[in-house]
């Protein structure tokens, strides 16, 4: 049992049908951009590029945490150097005050407005637990090279 | 003043402990405060270093 970073299969013909919009985008329901969410998982969670949409299965637990996690904030639309596209969150994702007493390793970003939660993205990193205190997972710099999400 | 599992408490009565780690996935650190052997509070601060790539390909036409 483990979790792998990926950018999940799914996400990408998702792109290429339209089911993802971190910036302005053709007439679907709206044109808007979608919301995007950041939920955790434990380090007995299987998380990787097969994720095909958000759920609870391996979802962390604990007190101040809500299922589902917390809001990406996409203030940067996605840009293009070269041949690469990029995106990166614009802000750090916060679990402020909360008690996460079981390890977890990976976050599982997904498009919170699509109506079945399609998976996005799934970022891994150390073992971690929380204690009445805060989690704070912090960006890289938003360009071609370092880009949290990219296509190239 | 900071959040612990007993309410909010003043630092300098608790015993503070600090980590990290840094390599090409991440750069993190932690601290942790404890309070007679009880851990009392644990705050992680994550820096995402490795991206996600999708590689887009093109098939060629007639082959």
């Amino acid at each position: 049992m483990a979790n792998t970073a990926a950018f999940c299969t799914q996400a990408k013909a998702d792109l290429m049908n339209g089911l993802h919009a971190f910036g302005a985008s053709v007439i679907r329901a709206a044109t808007t951009k979608d919301a995007y969410k950041a939920a955790l998982y434990l380090t007995t969670a299987t998380k990787d590029a097969t994720a095909t949409v958000y759920n609870t299965t391996g979802e962390v637990s604990g007190t101040g945490y809500v299922a589902g996690g917390v809001a990406v904030t996409t203030g940067t639309a996605p840009a293009t150097s070269g041949t690469t596209a990029y995106f990166t969150p614009s802000a750090s994702i916060v679990y402020t005050d909360v008690t996460l007493a079981t390890a977890f390793d990976a976050v599982l970003i997904y498009n919170d407005t699509s109506a079945t939660k399609l998976a996005l993205s799934v970022h891994t990193f150390g073992s971690q637990t929380i204690t009445a205190g805060t989690l704070t997972l912090t960006m890289p710099v938003n360009d071609a090279t370092t880009g949290l999400m990219r296509i190239s | 003043m900071i959040t612990t599992t007993k309410g909010l408490m003043d630092e300098a009565l608790l015993d503070k402990k600090t980590g990290s780690v840094d390599n090409d996935n991440e750069s993190t650190t932690w601290v942790e405060y404890w309070l007679e052997g009880e851990l009392v509070h644990r705050s992680a601060h994550v820096t995402l270093k490795r991206p996600v790539t999708a590689f887009g390909e093109t098939a060629s036409l007639g082959d």
